[in-house]
């Protein structure tokens, strides 16, 4: 049995924001697909539409020439198509079996059919080369295990489709091999696999064909082979990626050390890490993700608890443990915007003004805050930061991620910080916006801030930063300078394969 | 990519302008219609007699449920405000009582006793409030816990210090200290000005301040909040401190009414303040709210359980469960918004 999929015209809004764009085209059965696009290009919600998570606005999926539309995830699993979500979908509480038939327990009268559902799942966990005992605990095993349980619970469903959204992000190249070999064998089976990953590598080894999409709308597709990686990168950024950079302006000599940081310890995050930061410069961080360099930072403004390490500002040693929290950081000229902006950088649901001067609302208030002083600060901000707003009193949430992502660092450019640590700044972000905020960086650094810059984008820390450092497990394992940055040098540090 | 519960927000946003505003106004038609049903029902509704005695009696729910607005916008919930108003007034007359025997063969004037009195009242509030705040922040329990805990212990306390029956205020006392519920101002009753300046500082608070916009910020996501360098707990605490302070002052105003403290005292205080408070348009979930609001959804309790005690349609003793149901269906029209 296999399974032809086809999207005509699929149109979806959030609001009033349109994620997709009239998007059009087929997936033969049995091949492997690359999904490719930058954040916020659409792939995630196009997959999410036909896996039964969202519904279209607009237009019609086809599987195996049958209009359908998937009610939910459930309806589109009936249908074979199974979507393994980035951010696993596994209840961390419940033993492996009892996540694999979850919301399809055998039964036998009243009661559930346990042993027939562990040999059912020993034998799929064999398929899928897990070899752990069906009742372990989901929370007791590793992420790419737990990936593994992702795929044989598709399989239990006989899933003909299977979508994988950035499936080795969080996984060793060892694991990575391993999880390639088991999607080769589920091809020679006919399951058509679409494979969503910003690695080009990896999108060249795997798959047969790359479909490109950008800002809501299909742009190209190939056969891999045809395509180079750097067309790859080109087709998705949508013009040449060299453009999307400003030149680097040269760090003056002699700038002084703004920020650092020596022997930070976060307890299971960070182990002895040392670092420094001039003012002016733009310092890149990469890693894997769970490598710890947001947690390294959560504890640099206090929010994270930490268990050894001093920090200095301006060649000024701060004491013990601190900055404590971010106010205390704020003070001493250090702020933070988080990669999780609906959950730790903006107040959605709260209007535009309220959100930008948050930060230092002492400032608008004698004692009474001055509403009118306020709206000219967002002015002012909407005009520096090139927010784009119909509406200065509308709320966070009617903006586009690109123009949320820049009032969020309006607002933490707002308390006038000498170092600010910018968290996957990009994400979720349109390509005009990322373009936006790579020369903002680069305006922030000419102003003589320190910028740190955390990102699981290579292309944007090599065109970005004077300096990378690269982070593996909890350890800062090298610093390359301008004239060693490549994203194999960078890969090759993050994965310790060098 | 975005959370599925943007969707279909504002899809029809000239609908949903429409729907906002009527919100805004929702606890006040809701008012007016019913003083209109009011005054059909008995023609001695429409006096102003019963419009001061219905302001009287709504000023102590008022006063707490402005505080109760602050730690509800914030996030949190406060179930023991009606205990805690008959444990400050049985501790206040308790003390009263005792000081007028005097101290250590020290005597006090009458008024320093009242004076006294009132003091305790304010410090008591501030200090369970803040005993609240510390349990609820440090301590990391769930107000909801915390005040179901304390609504039981500052019960029980009245009920052994009054030994299971009243705490009744020495006469001399009582006349003393009875103008500041029973005399007027302007021809208004006292305790309508407290209510009023009350609910007025409240807004301005909640509106036009630095910890009034942090409130709001903490209420809608507090993780955010945190990261945008506010002092979190310090504000919570904050919050519960300031319904404390309302609930002693409602208290202040409440205790020359009978003179006395009883196990009964502020029965279902609780159950009122919060009612007035999501009547009032506040989400129970946090983030935003008005201090307006709330005074409008006071009004609305004390007039329905008045019209209850004009009319015969439903007996007064119903009068929680129409609260009760009043809650309910406001908290299924607040649903999914946002």
């Amino acid at each position: 049995m296999s399974l032809s999929v086809r999207f005509d015209a699929i149109e979806k809004q959030f609001g009033p924001v349109r994620v997709l764009h009239g998007v059009s085209f087929d997936l033969a059965p049995g091949r492997i697909y690359g999904l490719l696009g930058e954040n916020g290009a659409g792939k995630s919600t196009l997959m999410k539409i036909l896996a039964g998570y969202e519904r279209a606005s607009a237009g019609t999926v086809s599987v195996g020439g049958q209009p359908v539309a998937f009610a939910s995830s459930r309806d589109a699993e009936g249908a074979g198509i199974v979507l393994i979500h980035q951010e696993l979908n596994l209840a961390d509480h419940l033993s492996i079996v009892q996540n694999m038939f979850l919301g399809h327990e055998k039964r036998r009268g009243l009661l559930l059919d346990e042993p027939a559902m562990r040999d059912a799942a020993r034998t799929r966990l064999a398929d899928v080369g897990l070899h752990r005992h069906p009742d372990t605990k989901v929370r007791d095993l590793i992420v790419a295990e737990k990936q593994l349980v992702e795929i044989a619970k598709a399989m239990l469903r006989e899933a003909r489709l299977l979508i994988m959204d950035e499936p080795t992000a969080t996984l060793t190249p060892a694991e990575t091999q391993r999880l390639f070999a088991l999607m080769a064998r589920l091809k020679e089976d006919g399951v058509t696999i679409v494979y969503i990953s910003h690695k080009l590598d990896e999108v060249e080894r795997v798959t047969d064909e790359v479909i490109v999409m950008r800002d809501g709308r299909f742009v190209t597709r190939s056969p891999t082979a045809k395509l180079t990686r750097q067309q790859m990168a080109n087709l998705m950024v949508g013009r040449e990626v060299s453009d999307m950079f400003p030149a680097k302006p040269p760090l003056p000599a002699g700038a002084p050390v703004a920020l650092s940081a020596e022997n930070i310890s976060v307890p299971g995050w960070a182990h002895n890490v040392s670092f420094s930061v001039r003012a002016g410069e733009v310092l890149g961080f990469a890693g894997l993700v769970g490598a710890g360099r947001t947690e390294l930072f959560e504890s640099l403004i206090g929010v994270r608890k930490r268990s050894a390490g001093r920090i200095a500002l301006d060649g000024q040693p701060l004491g013990a443990g601190r900055p404590r929290n971010p106010r205390d950081a704020m003070t001493h000229g250090i702020t933070y915007l988080s990669e999780d902006r609906k959950g730790r950088g903006l107040h959605v649901d709260m209007a535009l003004k309220d959100n930008l001067t948050l930060m230092t609302l002492e400032r608008y208030a004698h004692p009474f805050v001055d509403g009118a002083a306020e709206r000219e600060a967002l002015k002012k901000a909407v005009a520096d930061f090139g927010i784009r707003t119909g509406n200065l009193a509308s709320r966070a949430r009617m903006l586009s991620g690109g123009n949320q992502q820049k009032l969020a660092l309006a607002k933490f450019l707002h308390p006038d910080p000498r170092v600010i640590v910018l968290d996957e700044p990009t994400r979720g972000v349109d390509v005009g916006a990322k373009r936006d905020i790579y020369f903002l960086i680069h305006r922030l650094a000419a102003q003589g801030r320190a910028v740190i810059v955390i990102s699981s984008e290579l292309i944007e820390l090599i065109g970005l930063c004077h300096r990378v450092a690269v982070m593996r497990g909890g350890e800062l394992v090298a610093t390359l300078g301008i004239e060693h940055l490549t994203e194999e040098r960078l890969i090759a540090h993050a994965t310790g394969t060098h | 990519m975005r959370p599925a519960h943007t969707e279909g927000v504002e899809t029809s946003s000239r609908i949903g302008g429409f729907a906002r505003r009527l919100h805004g106004i929702g606890p006040l038609l809701g008012l007016v219609a019913l003083c209109i049903g009011g005054t059909l029902l008995n023609g001695d509704f429409a006096t102003l007699d019963n419009a001061m005695n219905v302001l009287t009696r709504t000023s102590f729910i008022g006063i707490i449920a402005v505080g109760m607005t602050f730690v509800i916008i914030s996030g949190g919930i406060d179930l023991s405000v009606g205990s805690m108003a008959a444990l400050i007034a049985g501790s206040m007359i308790w003390m009263m009582n005792g000081l007028k025997d005097g101290l250590g063969g020290h005597t006090f004037a009458p008024l320093t006793i009242v004076m006294l009195g009132i003091v305790l009242a304010l410090v008591l509030g501030g200090l369970f409030g803040f005993a609240h705040g510390l349990l609820v922040t440090k301590g990391r329990i769930e107000p909801f816990i915390v005040t179901l805990g304390t609504l039981g212990m500052f019960r029980a306390l009245l009920t052994w210090l009054a030994d299971g029956g009243a705490l009744t205020l020495d006469n001399s006392l009582a006349d003393l200290y009875g103008p500041v519920y029973y005399a007027s101002l302007f021809g208004v009753p006292v305790p309508i000005w407290v209510f009023l300046v009350v609910a007025a500082g409240g807004a301005l608070v909640l509106n036009r301040t630095v910890f009034g916009r942090h409130v709001q910020a903490i209420g809608s996501n507090e993780q955010v909040a945190r990261y945008a360098a506010i002092r979190v707990d310090a504000v919570k605490i904050a919050t519960y401190v300031l319904l404390g302070l309302c609930v002693g002052v409602a208290t202040v105003l409440y205790v020359p009414r009978l003179g006395s403290a009883t196990p009964t005292t502020g029965l279902l205080w609780e159950l009122e303040a919060i009612a007035a408070v999501v009547v009032g348009g506040t989400a129970l979930r946090g983030g935003e709210g008005r201090v307006i609001g709330t005074v409008i959804g006071a009004i609305l309790l004390s007039v329905i359980s008045n019209i209850l005690n004009l009319t015969s349609i439903i007996s007064v003793y119903l009068n929680a469960a129409v609260q009760g149901a009043v809650i309910i269906f406001v908290a299924f029209l607040q649903r999914g918004r946002r």
